[in-house]
């Protein structure tokens, strides 16, 4: 299976089972497009009769051919598609084992934001704060479930998980006081809207946090549209400075300003501008998530403006590139040399299995966007997973249990995608979230263009 | 005339809240 695309001033081609990527000229883009289905001498007689007037001769065509046959016998182009049979395995191999957490330490929030997939930080339940007792346990648990997995990680999440600061420390210095002991190595991770980070946020985050997460939607105007404290009041004018000086603090490096892109600006690309003006770097700008038929929810016609912003925001960073001021966008750090395995490309992200969110009071669920749905609940941080069924759901999801998914040629970059978001559009974990799965196809034809045009910079210096 | 230019362990990471962009953490 191959994928073609033209994007960027380049002719790109994609062989989706090998993961060769190949950048190629026009004579070999169309030469390319009818090999397979076209006999030789009819193909490069029609692809003759296309450029003739470009200078092109049969000599051109037919070493073009040899070339296009090389790769095929190489397996670096039409690689046949052998990995269904193997789909299961990483899943089933490491069946029962836990590697990451996120620790919901604050079901509760300061500010009051309308888009929240969370409700507001509640998760369609009362407010609570975790006990380090809980947390306590939580990590424990972790620990005791992790098998031979050494990379434990686990995300401070909400909510506001800063509403809960000190249990987040002291659960820290546990984790810190068992890892030696325990042969595991922490990483921990902090996901905050920013109006309670100070300078003993920033010490600490800077000493024991691995990856910050910072919520920032760009501009002023559209950040405070949603993100608004309980009494309607906008957030950007505090947190924006107290942002600026946690990322000075951490020389700039391992943090994320993530911003949420709805409805209401589609047109993100200035979000991003405005970022890179206050000085931020690492930047991710998501689609929203929301229930369908929400305000917010961005629309077919917000479609071709988002992609085309995809296609802008990467022509941007090319260009920041050459002005020698690079810039990080998250979805576009695809390394097309140390790229994750073929197993963990198939099996996905890991939630009901590997990874699990744990509620403040202890319960289990999926990952983070399942809690509050009851019947998704795993079991709990003391007797462990409970509900085989739903845990079996989730063992089961990988790239072939979808059909739509199995001749895509962003299987094995997507997994299969978001299992929270196709149940929430198609209300089965093994749906497809179509809108998701055309925003992800666009990112990745951005993301390998950019690193086409990176690996042409580096040759060219 | 060069018509092409060609460009399980589980210990690998599980910003966003896609696997392309994770690196390999194992060989």
């Amino acid at each position: 299976m191959i994928h073609q695309y033209k994007l960027g001033g380049y002719n790109v081609v994609l062989d989706v089972c090998s993961g060769a990527v190949h950048a190629v000229d026009d004579v070999a883009y169309d030469l390319i497009s009818i090999y397979q289905t076209t006999e030789k001498d009819e193909a490069v007689r029609s692809v003759c009769l296309k450029y003739k007037d470009k200078g092109v001769t049969e000599k051109d065509v037919l070493s073009c051919y040899d070339e296009i046959t090389y790769l095929k016998d190489d397996g670096q182009l039409f690689t046949e598609d052998k990995f269904e049979p193997i789909a299961g395995k990483l899943k089933q191999k490491t069946s029962g084992v836990i590697k990451a957490l996120c620790l919901h330490v604050a079901h509760t929030c300061n500010l009051n934001c309308s888009y929240c997939f969370a409700s507001q930080g509640k998760y369609h339940g009362d407010r609570a704060v975790m006990s380090f007792e809980t947390g306590k346990r939580a990590l424990d648990f972790l620990v005791e479930n992790s098998g031979t997995r050494r990379n434990l990680e686990v995300d401070f999440f909400g909510g506001e998980p800063l509403l809960n600061f000190d249990v987040v420390k002291k659960l820290v210095a546990y984790a810190r006081s068992i890892e030696k002991q325990k042969n595991k190595n922490f990483r921990f991770t902090l996901t905050t809207n920013g109006m309670l980070i100070d300078d003993d946020v920033i010490d600490f985050a800077n000493k024991e946090m691995s990856n910050v997460v910072l919520s920032l939607d760009g501009r002023k105007e559209i950040h405070d549209r949603f993100r608004v404290d309980y009494a309607g009041r906008g957030s950007w004018e505090q947190i924006v400075p107290k942002f600026q000086k946690l990322v000075k603090a951490r020389g700039g490096k391992n943090y994320y300003m993530r911003g949420t892109f709805t409805h209401a600006n589609p047109d993100f690309l200035n979000d991003i501008k405005v970022m890179l003006d206050l000085g931020f770097t690492e930047l991710s700008m998501e689609p929203v998530v929301c229930a369908h038929g929400d305000p917010s929810e961005l629309t077919e016609e917000d479609m071709p403006i988002v992609k085309e912003q995809y296609e802008k925001l990467a022509e941007l960073m090319l260009e920041k590139d050459r002005e020698g001021k690079p810039f990080t966008f998250y979805h576009y750090m695809i390394d097309l040399s140390g790229g994750p395995c073929v197993y963990k490309r198939i099996s996905g992200c890991g939630s009901g299995t590997e990874y699990m969110a744990v509620t403040p009071w202890g319960d289990l669920y999926p990952c983070h966007q399942f809690v509050g749905e009851e019947k998704f609940k795993l079991g709990n941080i003391y007797d462990g997973v409970s509900n085989t069924e739903i845990q079996s759901e989730f063992e089961s999801c990988n790239v072939y249990a979808r059909e739509e998914c199995k001749n895509c040629w962003a299987k094995l970059y997507c997994s299969g995608g978001c299992a929270a978001n196709a149940y929430h559009s198609t209300g089965s974990v093994k749906g497809v979230y179509k809108y998701g799965c055309e925003l992800f196809k666009k990112r990745m034809e951005c993301a390998i263009m950019v690193a086409i045009a990176r690996n042409f910079a580096e040759e060219n210096e | 005339m060069e018509h092409i230019k060609t460009v399980g362990c589980g210990e690998c990471q599980t910003a966003c809240k896609g696997i392309a962009n994770q690196k390999c953490e194992n060989k």
